[in-house]
């Protein structure tokens, strides 16, 4: 079902991971890629992965999230493992068929990537589970700030971003609803062809666009009869604030990142 | 006694199980609706009244517990499910959303298009559909999108009364009309319930159209079934009613009110006859209070 999509779902909690400044989260889910990126063997994929179970460990999200959230991206995963594996030589030959080889570096090299596109996954959307919706483009819209000087409307386009993602669960729901009801009149949508199934969206996809037109007439007014008018001279209820507990985690992320460093310049490299 | 056309047994329904947002929304219902029965639906906000419905048309699965339709297990076959769609017909709550054809015709049809019906059992469902939700010729030629909120939901009552179900189940359908417009479609509704003997399941929050239209009520009261009874069976048990946050009619109301102040008037009235009649009789004897 529709419902089961997990991507930028926000798990309510008080765990410090939940309590962390946005801003600060944000900088650290972006040092955690780049640790990712540098890691060139498993030593230091290791520091990685078990970064990943003490933020999920501390924040309280059950393991099995990852799990949901991997789903949607195993067709990615498992096409560069074996693209990985096939096509990468050198090292000793594990298993030969006709033209294509299986080495240990293609192996490692796979298992390398995969491990790499799971990490990067689970990492993200610990972010987005930890962190609400509005936070987070709170966040962004902060971290962006410098740039109102270059022009860019950062603010405007926070704005639209807070709308956006606050609507993916509405039009999710709306589009359960809508498909219950054709299917209610006896829609068609689990057999036929990619012809027959093109057309069963039909009924499904117009009276959603109708719909969504009418809610963003109806928010634009809403918010302009609460003299919304952009950026300009707004305050905030929440003002955002750097606190020990997000200098010690930022340690803690570095402390992970020089690991892995480390690990690079000790251990051999499997490229 | 026949078999009815409804049965369930220890039906529950969680949603979203498994995650932190886990929600009991039906629990353990046992019921049995009789062929032929017009069931009024009520129960506060929240309460699972839509939830449990649309298991009877299949369109959610029971998380636990079976359900059988005119004696037949629903999800035995789970390939099969679409010929209880057919069966058992639902208008959601709020259902000119679902509208999306260029024409009025054209939308109320797709239920009986659906079916694979002949071109002129369509058309003669079709016509006959929505003469009886009172749309005109003039109206089936303009886009839906074109027609006001209460035209509009007239339409997707047609789209499912086009179908034929042999049960109806109608989620708020009155919702939002004005005074005429309930009128008209709950009028409507009890003829088709008259006319072919189909059982009619109408979920309301209003006690006054229940106890007019509906012969039996089923209370749900947080995600149970408090009560299957008949009507004034039911609303005799105002005291329990009120306190979930239900209403009895307001000529129970009165009623009750009148046998506490010790007038000889029974406290089973729901209906204005009802109350004439007990009236008459009362002011023919020139009764006073025997307290
Ligand atoms: N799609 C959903 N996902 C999660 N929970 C839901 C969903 N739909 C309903 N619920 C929950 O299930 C419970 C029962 O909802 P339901 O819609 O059946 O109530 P209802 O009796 O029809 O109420 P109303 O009179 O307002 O229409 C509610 O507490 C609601 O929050
Ligand atoms: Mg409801």
């Amino acid at each position: 079902m529709l419902k089961d999509i997990t991507i930028g779902q926000y798990f309510p909690g008080k765990s410090i991971v939940h309590r962390l400044d946005p801003r600060m989260k944000i900088i650290l889910t972006v040092l955690f890629i780049i640790m990712l990126f540098t890691a060139n063997n498993f030593a230091g994929m290791g520091v990685g992965i078990l970064f990943l179970v003490v933020g999920y460990l501390v924040s309280r999200i059950p393991f099995s999230m990852i799990g949901k959230s991997i789903k949607p991206v195993v067709p990615i995963i498992v096409f560069t493992a074996v693209l990985n594996m096939f096509f990468i030589e050198g090292g000793r030959v594990l298993f030969e068929i006709w033209v294509l080889k299986i080495t240990t570096e293609g192996l490692s090299l796979a298992a390398m990537m995969a491990l790499r596109i799971i990490c990067l996954i689970a990492g993200t959307s610990l972010l987005t589970y930890t962190t609400s919706p509005i936070a987070l483009t709170d966040g962004i819209e902060r971290l962006m700030s410098p740039l109102k000087h270059l022009k860019v409307p950062v603010h405007e386009l926070a704005m639209m971003m807070t709308i956006a993602l606050r609507f993916i669960p509405t039009l999710i729901e709306e589009t359960d609803k809508i498909m219950s009801a054709q299917k209610a009149r006896g829609a068609d949508m689990e057999s036929g062809g990619v012809m027959q199934r093109a057309k069963a969206l039909v009924p499904i996809l117009i009276p959603l666009f109708v719909s969504s037109f009418r809610r963003a007439e109806e928010l634009a007014l809403a918010m302009e009869c609460r003299c919304y008018h952009g950026g300009e001279g707004r305050t905030r209820m929440k003002q955002l604030k750097l606190s020990y507990l997000d200098f010690v985690c930022c340690g803690f992320v570095v402390f992970c990142l020089l690991a892995t460093i480390v690990c690079n310049n000790l251990l051999p490299s499997v490229y | 006694m026949s078999t009815p056309v409804i049965q369930t047994e220890n039906l529950s329904y969680v949603y979203s199980k498994g995650t932190p947002f886990e929600k009991t929304a039906v629990e353990n219902v046992n019921i049995q609706i009789e062929k032929g029965a017009f069931v009024g639906v009520i129960g506060h906000t929240g309460s699972g009244k839509s939830t449990l419905i649309q298991h009877f048309n299949g369109l959610l699965a029971p998380t636990s517990g079976k359900i059988w339709i005119d004696g037949e297990d629903m999800w035995a076959n789970p390939k099969e499910i679409r010929k209880f769609r057919f069966k058992v017909g639902l208008v959601f709550q709020y259902p000119e959303y679902q509208l999306f054809e260029e024409t009025v015709y054209k939308d109320i049809a797709f239920g009986p298009t659906n079916m694979g019906l002949s071109q002129e059992e369509i058309d003669q469902r079709v016509r006959e559909a929505a003469g009886f939700v009172g749309l005109t010729e003039e109206q089936m030629a303009k886009s839906p999108f074109e027609l006001s909120g209460g035209q509009k939901r007239r339409v997707a009552i047609a789209g499912v009364l086009a179908m034929r179900p042999e049960v109806l189940i109608l989620d708020e359908p009155t919702a939002g009309l004005d005074p005429r417009g309930r009128e008209l479609i709950l009028g409507q509704i009890q003829e088709y319930h008259r006319r072919n003997g189909n059982t009619i399941l109408l979920v309301s929050h209003s006690m006054e159209d229940v106890a007019k239209y509906a012969q039996k009520a089923l209370v749900m009261n947080d995600s149970r079934v408090f009560m299957y009874d008949d009507v004034d069976k039911v609303f005799a048990h105002a005291g329990e009613i009120e306190q979930m946050g239900l209403s009895v009619p307001q000529i129970t109301r009165i009623f009750l009110r009148l046998a506490q102040l010790g007038y000889p008037v029974s406290s089973d009235v729901y209906t204005i006859e009802q109350a004439k009649a007990q009236l008459m009789t009362l002011l023919k004897k020139g009764e006073r209070p025997n307290a």
